[in-house]
């Protein structure tokens, strides 16, 4: 587990001055990332947010090798990357004693929606490289529009709350479980809030000779219309009301790397927020409650899966 | 020592590529071009060669894996037809504005709908100005020839290259290919120097950043500036290839044409069907000829239109349709070349034929050959758009 202290010594690779909003989670992710992992490293982005907003030409943030080719293919394009380094390698062609280490970033809409197919490829495949998704839970760089990782309820662009509709009217997909089911060596869930718990996971990830794959809640202040200093608590919010849990799946075995000590009701993380802000009027409270419901449902089913009590 | 093979053209091609021995091959199947897959990866798991194979799980992830490949700084391939190439459309754009030197054979198939597994050049020619350049084989021989040449014009131009033969016509189709020793084939494409490897931890690089308008056309231009040279480095390689290999490729072939006062322009193995039709005619004392067009990308609209101008009536046999109620892609581009390159124009004809692969026979060419004669001694083009072998 990292300290502090080890971790403000590192080398910032993601350099200041880049266009991400004040308060973005996405950078928050990608820097606690990138400081915690092993070097060197070559790192792949998704269009997106993070993509666009780091490398406007003749500018660009990143202090490492790093390469974006196109929107739902980071995975198909870093397995690529991985293969060359293996090739070569073998063949004597880089210097034996540098142990690269491969890392790919892509939004919720270029891992969940779009990229998914490139994404279980490469976890199929087993290229050794890990995959982080910076989870803001709609596709932000084009204008807010709902993605498969939009939770039931939420207002995008494309799911607005209107007069006979309440927002997203589906349930997040669980990409984190269909990542677990490719029998990868880790992958776990993580937040931008908990840095020791993210950078502890990272460091795990990129030990495992294989793929892994982090989903990183990534608070989003225009998307969700949160304040930008309040981001961090944002994320630990959601953690302590269960609706995005702090676990891993080691080799296979399920952990929550964090408990809440009493679960909060869902509504002190809806009521942060401007996308939630018309289920709080009156005449939602049954859609209020299904949204409790199957997060208490969930939860349960992951405290089974990790070995602990039920509530 | 050289072998004479009986292969088919797939087995050319996925021999050259073991000779060729990349450091990563991501592919996926289709036909017509699954053998080539599937033979090259029997290679890889036979350590005959150094490729890291890749079986991704589409084409889309093939391109991408090989343009990631390709930017890490090793020599990457993949080959492909049809609907395959459809998929990669997106990322064909981005490996060549990226300049990466990647090989791809593809294997002319139509384009769904209807679904149809035989050969057309719609695939192909819808890529056309995806910024790769192109190069269309007659025979199996020719794929093998210029799947080596390939490597060395990819890698000088920085520019992606594409192979093609048309599908079971030559994929399927056995001949006999001489193949060259691996260390001869070897030398001749030589050790892969990338100049800006992502893979260089020393120099780090950042590609594929966002422009906005302040750069995009400038980077644009720069890449039509790297196709504009592409011409003097095919032709240069072919000579080079002939020096070594005792064989002559240009960008164009003619056969028959010095005297000739009319010719048929075609591209791939219909050439061949062709060329019988021209040695009937000229038995018949006909001055007719024929040119078959082997670059198609960069298009080489100065020399071919020098090559045509003298001509009184040409024939533009074109296995894709533009859909665009007008001709077809070869059709156009050789008409605007006279147009733009030459005083004198010939008469056009325009012939769609063996879409889905619909055979074509040498009687429907020498048939051509008489349309054109009627042209001449009428001076009169009846339709510019003509279909070979269609129940209409
Ligand atoms: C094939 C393709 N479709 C659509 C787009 C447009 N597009 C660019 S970024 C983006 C949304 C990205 O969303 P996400 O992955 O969630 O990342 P974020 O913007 O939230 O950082 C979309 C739809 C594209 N670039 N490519």
């Amino acid at each position: 587990m990292p300290t502090l202290k080890e971790l403000a010594k590192e080398q910032e690779l993601l350099s200041g001055g880049h266009r991400l909003c004040a308060g973005c989670g996405a950078s928050i992710a990608v820097r606690q990332v990138l400081l915690a992992a092993p070097k060197p490293l070559v790192v792949t982005s998704a269009t997106g947010c993070l993509e666009v907003a780091t490398t406007i030409f003749p500018y660009t943030a990143w202090e490492m090798p790093w390469m974006h080719s196109a929107f739902e293919n980071a995975a198909a394009t870093c397995s690529g990357i991985e293969s060359a380094y293996e090739s070569l390698k073998k063949q004597g062609r880089l210097p034996v004693d540098t142990k690269i280490y491969f890392i790919t970033f892509g939004g919720d809409g270029g891992t969940y929606d779009i990229g998914l197919q490139s994404l279980s490829g490469a976890a199929e495949r087993g290229h050794r490289m890990l995959y982080v998704c910076y989870n803001n839970q709609a596709y932000m760089n084009t204008g807010i529009q709902r993605s498969s990782a939009t939770p039931k309820g939420g207002f995008t662009t494309t799911s607005p709350a209107g007069k006979v509709k309440p927002g997203k009217e589906q349930a997040r997909k669980d990409l984190t479980e269909i990542m677990v089911a490719h029998n990868i060596p880790y992958v776990a869930q993580a937040v931008v809030g908990d840095w020791r718990d993210l950078t502890t996971k990272v460091q795990k990830a990129l030990s495992k000779d294989g793929p892994s794959f982090i989903n990183v809640l990534s608070p989003c202040r225009l998307g969700w219309g949160c304040a930008p200093e309040k981001t961090l608590q944002t994320g630990r919010i959601a953690v302590e009301t269960c609706f995005w849990p702090l676990y891993e799946v080691d080799e296979g075995v399920h952990k929550l790397t964090y408990k809440p000590k009493e679960k909060k009701p869902i509504i002190e993380f809806l009521k942060l927020q401007d996308r939630f802000k018309h289920l709080l009027k009156a005449g939602n409270e049954a859609l209020l409650a299904e949204i409790q419901e199957d997060i208490d449902k969930k939860w349960k089913k992951l405290l089974f899966l990790s070995g602990e009590k039920s509530e | 020592m050289r072998k004479l093979l009986a292969i088919t053209g797939n087995e050319a091609i996925a021999y050259a590529m073991k000779q060729i021995n990349p450091d990563v091959v991501a592919a996926y199947p289709i036909t017509p071009a699954t053998e080539i897959v599937q033979i090259f990866s029997q290679y890889a798991a036979d350590g005959e060669v150094n490729t890291e194979f890749v079986a991704v799980e589409s084409e889309h992830s093939a391109m991408s894996a090989t343009i990631g490949a390709s930017a890490a700084g090793s020599r990457a391939m993949t080959a492909t037809s049809s609907q395959g190439l459809a998929l990669m459309w997106e990322m064909l754009y981005i490996a060549s504005a990226l300049r990466l030197p990647i090989v791809m054979p593809e294997v002319n198939r139509s384009l769904s709908a209807p679904i149809n597994i035989h050969a057309d050049h719609s695939d192909t020619m819808g890529a056309r100005d995806s910024g790769w350049i192109q190069i269309y084989c007659e025979n199996a021989q020719e794929a093998y020839d210029s799947l080596i040449q390939a490597v060395r014009i990819a890698e000088e131009c920085l520019l992606p290259i594409m192979v093609t033969i048309d599908g079971f016509i030559i994929s399927h189709a056995m001949e006999g290919v001489e193949t060259f020793e691996d260390k001869d084939v070897q030398n001749f494409i030589g050790k892969y120097k990338p100049a800006h490897p992502l893979l260089d931890i020393n120099h780090p690089i950042t590609i594929g950043a966002i422009d906005f308008n302040d750069y995009y056309f400038e980077h644009k231009r720069s890449q039509i500036e790297a196709m504009n040279k592409v011409e003097p480095v095919i032709l240069k390689i072919a000579q080079e290839f002939n020096k070594t290999f005792g064989r002559s490729y240009g960008l164009f072939e003619e056969y028959m044409m010095q005297d000739a006062e009319t010719a048929i322009v075609v591209i791939g193995s219909t050439a061949g069907t062709a060329k019988v039709a021209v040695n009937n005619l000229r038995k018949q004392g006909k001055k007719v000829g024929l040119l078959r067009l082997r670059v198609f990308r960069p298009f080489p609209a100065e020399k071919l239109s020098k090559a045509l101008s003298n001509l009184k009536a040409v024939a533009v046999l074109d296995r894709s349709t533009g859909l665009n109620a007008y001709a077809g892609p070869v059709c156009t581009e050789v008409a605007s070349s006279l147009y733009t390159n030459s005083e004198k124009k010939p008469k056009i004809l325009n012939y769609i034929y063996g879409l889905g692969g619909r055979d074509i026979f040498v009687e429907d060419i020498e048939n051509v050959y008489k349309d054109l004669e009627k042209v001449v001694k009428t001076g009169r083009t009846e339709n510019l758009i003509n279909y070979i072998g269609v129940r209409e």
